[in-house]
């Protein structure tokens, strides 16, 4: 379970050894100045002492024990009035509580910035904060916390609001819950497989003991033990092992010889025989090794099924959607949920909300980032009367909307009606595995045939005895363990370098890619990047300009604000105009961010002609300004090389051309470069690959992709924030690691040379256990010892290969400094 | 030699004892987060849920 530290958030920023500026207590995050103080705890803003002074003050001081500075710092998550106002809908509750009574609530809230042991131990002891608070469970891997609550203290807009105030705000939209459940059950019943068949297997071995050291037990006690081993085994056949018989019947309607088949012929062979045997009083049977067989597939089973619960790969749009909407009545405004939206309400959006159906404007003016979306870089100004697309994020003032569709109607939604959505995609059965299987399976029943039709003519008995024989040491145990310890261990290594794969078969799609398709904005490049140009700033100013823009939400002001973990300044006197400028005062100066116009309009001189962009002015003179160019992740170049000699590349865009020629002379004249790609264009591209033989990889980030990350044979969604939305996928990469596609690539075909390879050691057991079986010297002692040495030994085989696989394949080059 | 069907019985029904264990904890749900638990112990103190028999022996 190591790749749980590797999944939360990375660490608080290191140990600051200069005394001037200290890290605040809470989050870690380095203090403007030695401002906020309580005792001899210094904090980087309000919002971070509030909480302090709160657990405090509720006797939860442990919480800064257990870690240092575990908090989720404060002054980025504002708590809007109201914000959580549509949880006092009935229909919404529904929703998302598990359990309703008069006395007790109990609701599962999916929270993405659980992170630390300190986390778990402040939110299992809620009821502290709040009596009506009752018992609170935390699941880590899954970032989770189930709680009850006394519905009569405190509502479930409450609990919601407690949570936010702390920093623990829960993920709450339209595609939550649900889901695990299923698979939930399918992990019991797993382990309850397991564990049957351990101990089974344990006790089967005990009762025959005796045997492996020659000793004959008198008539009796071997008759009886050959009984209670069949007793014994008879669960492990119907019970453990019943998933084996089960896919290979699906496998076999799908006209597909999988390895479940020579596997189910096998093990129903070993356990016929025994039971002959022990029916027949002619010997004790094989049941020991038969349990064992099945033991050791199903360890093979639940080493490949790692899954990382924390990130979700199915998520379509109604996990980006919002659960609720402001509706505009007579009465006033109300939350109302989504799905109850009519064609013709009035609803309000406001700033940075989504707007959650295709709507006609009733404002003046809306700023509208549909860069998730569309993949178009720049935000959009749409004028009343204008249709908006379901999906744009508002920023700015609060917009009155009218709306044309219903959710599920909207253009956006309309992509998931395509009918690469529509079939459920199938377990791929054309697997190496399966490759293997389909000739394995053609001659063991021909040898078996074979040996059964020699001794046809001359003795019957005997040959019926080759038959069973035959099939019993064809069983390809170590075969069958090959693939899922390998791809289970490679599935387990790429999640240290933060690509997280949806399961272990996904690394052998990924090793059989021949097609690299990119999205550009968002996958290429990094959502709003503005670079400044003019006279220099000195850390200061940067500092003051970067405080004022981070309180506007228009998207340009956010670019310039950045993602640093730096603290702002106190900004007063903050004033935006919409679609102009903002002007606030931080540090003692006074900054002017906006068009040319605006600026002029305040007595700003030597403006320069701006087509795009934004002025900067500090103290009433002009500075520079802002420009939005498109900053790539990663050396782009670099990446196009190490692909280029073995994949095919393509960049499919939904944004303009600008860009074409500097990616043309990256990506080579080979290369495929679209733009204008509408979501519905992108997934036909994949297609149209697919056609001509491509099997495609696409890298994508948004909802635009959703269709392409679908359609293609590995869909990979790249991703600043793991936690956060990402579209139904395959695999989800941090963004950081974009630079690792190459070693990753070649990682995953070498992976498929080891399972080649320990398949190839596997067949040699097999052949050797055949020569015994046709020289009728297969005793139960051979097969018990034979079985686990040579499944234990091609484990072993999988798993350094796939270990020294990563080795050469530089996967983790250069990543111990920063792992450690 | 008669000790050894007592015997067999013996480990039988002790197995049969540990299996039912087995299946009880599946069902219960312990095996569904193995992850929190080995955490959860590092916080040494127990948590004293309101609703937990523990707390009352503690807080006494």
């Amino acid at each position: 379970m190591a790749s749980i530290e590797t999944i939360a958030a990375p660490a608080a920023t290191a140990q600051d050894k200069s005394i001037s500026r200290p890290l605040c207590t809470h989050c870690g995050a380095r203090c403007p100045d030695r401002r906020i103080t309580q005792g001899d705890d210094f904090f980087c803003c309000h919002g971070c002492l509030t909480v302090f002074q709160l657990l405090a003050a509720s006797g939860l001081e442990r919480f800064y024990d257990l870690e240092k500075t575990p908090g989720i710092q404060m002054n980025r998550t504002p708590v809007g009035d109201g914000q959580f106002a549509y949880l006092d809908d009935a229909a919404v509750q529904t929703r998302l509580l598990d359990f309703q009574s008069d006395t007790m609530a109990r609701a599962t809230f999916h929270i993405p910035s659980i992170h630390c042991l300190a986390c778990i131990w402040l939110l299992e002891n809620l009821f502290r904060l709040n009596p009506a608070i009752g018992q609170a469970q935390v699941n880590f891997p899954r970032k989770e916390v189930a709680l009850s609550f006394d519905p009569r203290g405190l509502s479930l807009r409450g609990v919601v609001e407690l949570l936010t105030s702390i920093g623990y705000e829960p993920t709450l939209n339209l595609g939550a819950g649900a889901a695990p459940r299923s698979r939930m059950r399918e992990e019991r019943s797993l382990w309850l497989k397991i564990g049957l068949a351990g101990f089974v297997s344990a006790n089967s071995m005990m009762l025959n003991f005796a045997h492996y050291f020659g000793l004959e037990a008198d008539d009796a006690i071997g008759r009886l033990n050959g009984w209670v081993n069949f007793g014994l085994a008879l669960p492990v056949l119907l019970y453990s092992a019943s998933d084996y018989f089960r896919q290979s019947w699906l496998g076999l309607r799908r006209r597909a010889l999988t390895l479940d088949v020579p596997i189910a012929l096998g093990v129903s062979a070993l356990f016929a025989q025994s039971t002959y045997e022990v029916v027949t009083a002619t010997g004790e049977g094989y049941f020991d090794s038969f349990t064992m067989l099945i033991l050791l597939l199903l360890c093979g089973r639940w080493f490949q099924q790692r899954s990382y619960d924390a990130l979700s790969f199915d998520r379509d749009y109604r996990s980006y959607f919002p659960l609720s909407v402001r509706r505009r009545s007579a009465e006033g405004d109300r939350s109302v949920p989504v799905a109850a939206l009519q064609v013709g309400d009035r609803i309000v959006v406001r700033h940075q909300e989504i707007v959650p159906a295709d709507c006609r404007l009733r404002s003046p003016e809306a700023q509208l980032d549909y860069s998730f979306v569309t993949g178009e870089a720049e935000p959009v100004t749409r004028y009343e009367g204008d249709v908006i697309y379901a999906g744009g994020r508002q920023a700015g003032s609060a917009v009155e909307l009218e709306v044309l569709k219903e959710t599920s109607q909207s253009y956006l939604a309309s992509l998931w009606n395509h009918e690469a959505f529509r079939k459920s995609r199938t377990r791929n059965l054309d697997t190496i595995t399966n490759r293997m299987s389909r000739w394995f399976t053609g001659l063991v029943l021909l040898l078996a045939g074979g040996a059964a039709a020699v001794w046809l003519g001359t003795d019957p008995a005997r040959g019926g005895r080759a038959f069973v024989a035959t099939l019993i040491v064809a069983c390809p145990c170590a075969l069958a363990l090959s693939a899922p310890f390998a791809l289970g261990y490679a599935h387990r290594r790429l999640g240290r370098v933060r690509c997280f794969l949806k399961n272990a078969e996904t690394v052998e799609e990924l090793a059989r890619v021949n097609t690299v398709m990119f999205d550009k904005t968002g996958t290429l490049t990094r959502a709003g990047e503005v670079v400044y140009a003019g006279q220099d700033l000195d850390a200061e100013e940067q500092r003051a300009v970067r405080a004022v823009a981070a309180h506007s939400t228009h998207p340009f002001s956010r670019a310039i604000a950045g993602t640093s973990d730096e603290v702002w300044p106190e900004v007063r006197r903050f004033h935006e105009e919409p679609g102009a400028g903002i002007e606030g005062e931080a540090d003692g100066q006074r900054i002017l961010i906006g068009c040319a116009d605006w600026l002029h309009r305040h007595q700003i001189s030597h403006l320069p002609s701006l087509a795009s962009g934004a002025a900067v002015a500090i103290n009433g003179v002009y500075r520079g300004h802002y420009q939005n160019t498109p900053a790539y992740r990663t050396n782009i170049e670099d990446l196009a090389r190490h692909l280029t000699p073995a994949y095919q590349l393509s960049v499919v865009s939904g944004d303009s051309e600008r860009e074409e020629e500097r990616l043309r002379g990256w990506f080579g004249p080979a290369a495929e470069l679209r733009f204008h790609q509408k979501p519905a264009d992108k997934l036909e591209a994949v297609r149209q690959r697919q056609a001509s033989g491509g099997r495609v990889l696409m890298l994508g980030d948004g909802l635009n992709d959703a269709g392409a990350l679908r359609q293609a044979d590995v869909g990979m969604a790249v991703t600043d924030d793991i936690a956060s939305f990402a579209p139904a996928c395959d695999i989800i990469l941090d963004a950081a690691r974009l630079d690792r596609l190459p070693a990753l690539l070649d990682f995953s075909r070498r992976t498929l040379n080891v399972i080649r390879l320990s398949f190839a050691v596997s067949l040699l057991y097999n052949a050797a256990g055949l020569y015994f079986a046709m020289r009728g010297e297969l005793s139960p002692l051979l097969c018990a010892v034979l079985m686990p040495i040579s499944s234990v030994s091609v484990v072993a085989l999988a798993l350094l290969g796939t270990r020294l696989a990563e080795r050469r394949s530089g996967l983790n080059r250069d990543l111990g400094a920063q792992a450690a | 030699m008669s000790a050894l069907f007592i015997m067999m019985g013996a480990s039988l029904v002790l197995g049969l004892g540990f299996i039912t264990f087995f299946v009880w904890a599946v069902k219960s749900g312990q095996f569904d987060d193995t992850g929190t638990p080995p955490l959860r112990m590092l916080t040494d103190e127990e948590p004293g849920r309101p609703d937990s028999k523990v707390q009352t022996k503690k807080q006494e």
